[in-house]
């Protein structure tokens, strides 16, 4: 029973603690990168709405666990058929892309659509309303437990120098990565896009052109929740573990991402998202050292938080908000 | 941090008018037999209290699952209470593991004249609610609750069937060091009463045992994410890594452990000793250690029939707490039975003063309310299942 004790003689040689150094850097900084991409995909659909129809939704992160939780129930369902597991994950995520969104046209339908002239109080105050019905739904649906997401992903890891990276992480930036990509190239190259930017700038003069401003902003909504959906089920993937409750932090950390990279723009929601993900694992990792263990690693969301505060008090359009003309 | 979710006047809303309904449909049960035959029964109505929605849901629908097993039991065997035939009533109620909620819980309880409280699950609820049931005159039997403070606040009011994190902290530590061979100990909590009063207790008697501690890092009782806390932990080195806190956490923590590559096992306290943590951690679980007050099921006497009986009526699994809650429930009861009386006043000194053989030991109280010479099992994760490695101290039922 006795453990083996790794490194029982303790060498003091600098050259390899500068080398531990960098190898715990670049871990966190791996840590950060997963943990922004997902953030980032969260933060698309929040700065895409905001875009066209200036209104945060704060309905979003609840779109995210509905993403998570209807897929971990369609491979709940596909396990027992006894296909590979990759395939399994897969099918569970196009099942829940076209299920969330539905959810995401029906809330911009019922509950942000016949608001579109009313102060914008109005619609916020729905935001939240949502937010809670969801998260309720949810919870009647699916209950209180949490529910685990079953091991059908190759999670080796593997090692670069002395930091560790698994399959699914490597899956997670890759993807996350592919899908911004592809927002880019459909805003800014395509008939569709042309339309979304148009709206964005200005909703009347758009229609006048022959936009049709409505299913315009449909379409974000469906955009972005499809996003939350892939966001949904990576956080379930990586975490294993999925709840009615996780949308709520996750969309606001992810809603903190989009306001720090600059509320709007497609590029600062990305930014704000893999830095979020990147300040938050450095200040866990960090913050005791740095101030000689007064504030914990418990303090990372605080940490976070304050960053963007900071931020805010500088660049009150965050980082990249003054490029106003890549609105979309 | 804690967020405030905006669910939570929802939440409390449906929550308050769920508890409003559920305490007429009481009023109307008790009522009719009350009145067929009230000289011959006395009516014990004991409120139990543990979290029944959020992530340790699990844990405390386990805790009232064996106070209701007690309590189907009890008013089967028709006890004698005072020549009257008792027959015992459960309201149960959540605290969401919320230090907020347990106290408007334990208020509703004290407003209620419950006869007795089980509960609470969770040390940080225990705690604040306590003092309420003792300004109420009402006895508290918790059967998890393991944070030392519980019953060292003079509160004559306060049991518990459990050994605490004194006793557990320093056991653990003294495992770590001894059985396990850990020099350099890295060491983790969740800000909670009970997480970090346990990996303090740890702290000191695994630096008492002669290990350094490497680093204590934080996390909370809601994360899921623990990369960069292990991360940090990783560049430490350590032989060891404790967590002070919850399956909900240690499961995925022990998952990520393994992502990243750390070769050193966890031990964990009573909170992540569940068939829960299996789930959640996958294929990360093997190795890790943990520890749990008390015997192993199948070492109390009547274990596996309680196991079989509790699996027939409500169809799932023994979590963890339900034989320390179903003890909690029948000591109460024996208690009064002794007294004769179902007044805190008079069956007070007879629990304070009880020798019980329960499913779980030989329950005696000391004079602070904890159990006499808890036992405290290790545990070490294989196979999907904890596999017992060894017992220390404790007195199995007489």
């Amino acid at each position: 029973m006795r453990l083996p004790s790794p490194g029982a003689a303790r060498r003091h040689c600098t050259a390899q603690d500068t080398r531990r150094f960098v190898d715990i850097l670049i871990q966190q900084i791996i840590n950060g990168l997963v943990l922004g991409s997902i953030y980032a995909l969260v933060a698309l659909g929040y700065t895409m709405v905001y875009g066209i129809l200036g209104l945060i939704n704060f309905a979003h992160g609840e779109v995210v666990m509905i993403g998570a939780l209807s897929a971990l129930t369609a491979i709940g369902l596909l396990v027992p058929s006894g296909l590979p597991g990759p395939v399994v994950v897969l099918a569970g995520l196009l099942i829940a892309i076209p299920v969330c969104m539905a959810v995401g046209f029906t809330i911009e339908r019922i509950a942000y659509r016949p608001l579109r002239n009313a102060p914008r109080l109005a619609p916020l105050i729905t935001a939240i309303g949502v937010s809670i019905v969801l998260q309720q739904l949810a919870m009647m649906g699916w209950g209180r437990n949490y529910h685990t997401f079953p091991a059908l992903l190759p999670v080796t890891a593997h090692k670069i120098g002395g930091a560790a990276i698994t399959d699914l992480q490597i899956i997670i930036v890759l993807t996350a990565a592919l899908l911004m990509a592809a927002l880019v190239w459909l805003v800014t190259r395509t008939r569709l896009g042309r339309a979304m930017r148009a709206s964005a700038e200005n909703p009347a003069v758009a229609r006048l052109m022959g936009v049709d401003v409505d299913r315009v902003i449909s379409f974000t909504f469906v955009l972005g929740s499809g996003l939350a959906a892939v966001a949904g089920v990576m956080v379930a993937a990586n975490y294993s573990i999925a709840h009615y409750a996780m949308g709520f932090m996750l969309g606001l950390k992810a809603f903190t991402a989009a306001v720090l990279g600059g509320i709007g723009n497609l590029g600062g929601a990305m930014l704000g998202g893999l830095l979020l993900g990147i300040i938050e694992s450095l200040a866990a990792g960090y913050i005791g050292d740095l101030t000689g263990g007064f504030l914990g690693s418990h303090y990372k969301d605080v940490f976070a938080f304050f960053v963007l505060i900071l931020v805010l008090v500088f660049r009150p359009s965050g980082l990249m908000g003054e490029k106003v003309a890549e609105r979309a | 941090m804690n967020p405030i979710t905006p669910s939570r006047p929802l939440t409390a809303l449906v929550a308050l008018s769920a508890c409003l309904l559920a305490a007429c449909g009481q009023k109307d049960d008790t009522a009719a037999p009350a009145a067929a035959d009230a000289a011959a029964t006395v009516t014990i109505r004991l409120g139990h209290v543990a979290p029944l929605t959020g992530p340790q849901a699990h844990l405390g629908k386990d805790n009232e699952n064996g106070a209701r097993l007690a309590i189907d039991d009890l008013n089967a065997e028709k006890l004698l209470i005072g020549g009257k035939v008792a027959k015992f009533e459960l309201l149960g109620e959540d605290d969401q593991a919320d230090p907020r909620q347990g106290t408007t819980v334990a208020q509703k309880l004290a407003d209620a004249h419950v006869n007795a409280v089980i509960g609470h699950l969770n040390s940080g609820t225990t705690i604040p609610a306590s003092r309420i049931y003792h300004d109420a005159g009402i006895v508290q039997v918790s059967p998890s609750a393991t944070n030392p403070t519980y019953t060292r606040q003079g509160y004559k009011t306060a049991f518990r069937v459990f050994a605490d994190d004194v006793q557990q902290g320093s056991v653990l530590g003294a495992f770590a060091v001894t059985k396990l061979g850990a020099k350099k100990i890295a060491i983790i909590d969740d800000r909670t009463a009970y997480g970090q009063g346990l990996a303090d207790e740890f702290d000191k008697a695994a630096k008492a045992a002669g290990a350094t501690i490497v680093t204590r890092e934080y996390t909370t009782d809601k994360e899921t994410d623990f990369a960069a806390i292990l991360t940090k932990v990783k560049s430490t080195r350590p032989d060891l890594v404790f967590y002070g806190g919850m399956d909900t956490q240690a499961g995925p923590m022990a998952r990520q452990l393994r992502t990243l590559n750390i070769g050193a096992p966890m031990l964990f306290g009573d909170g992540a000793c569940t068939v829960e943590f299996h789930k959640l951690a996958g294929d990360g679980a093997d190795g890790h250690y943990c520890s749990l007050p008390g015997v192993p099921l199948e070492q109390m006497a009547g274990g596996s029939a309680f196991r079989d009986r509790y699996k027939a009526k409500f169809n799932t699994d023994i979590q963890l707490y339900a034989p320390y809650a179903y003890d909690a429930v029948r000591v109460v009861a024996e208690a009064m039975k002794q007294a004769g009386s179902v007044d805190t006043a008079k069956f007070l000194p007879a629990l304070a003063a009880l020798n019980y053989p329960g499913l779980t030991a030989q329950i005696q109280f000391d004079e602070k309310g904890d159990i006499k010479d808890g036992a405290i099992t290790l545990y070490q994760a294989k196979g999907g299942t904890w596999s017992a490695l060894e017992t220390m101290g404790g007195k199995a039922p007489n």
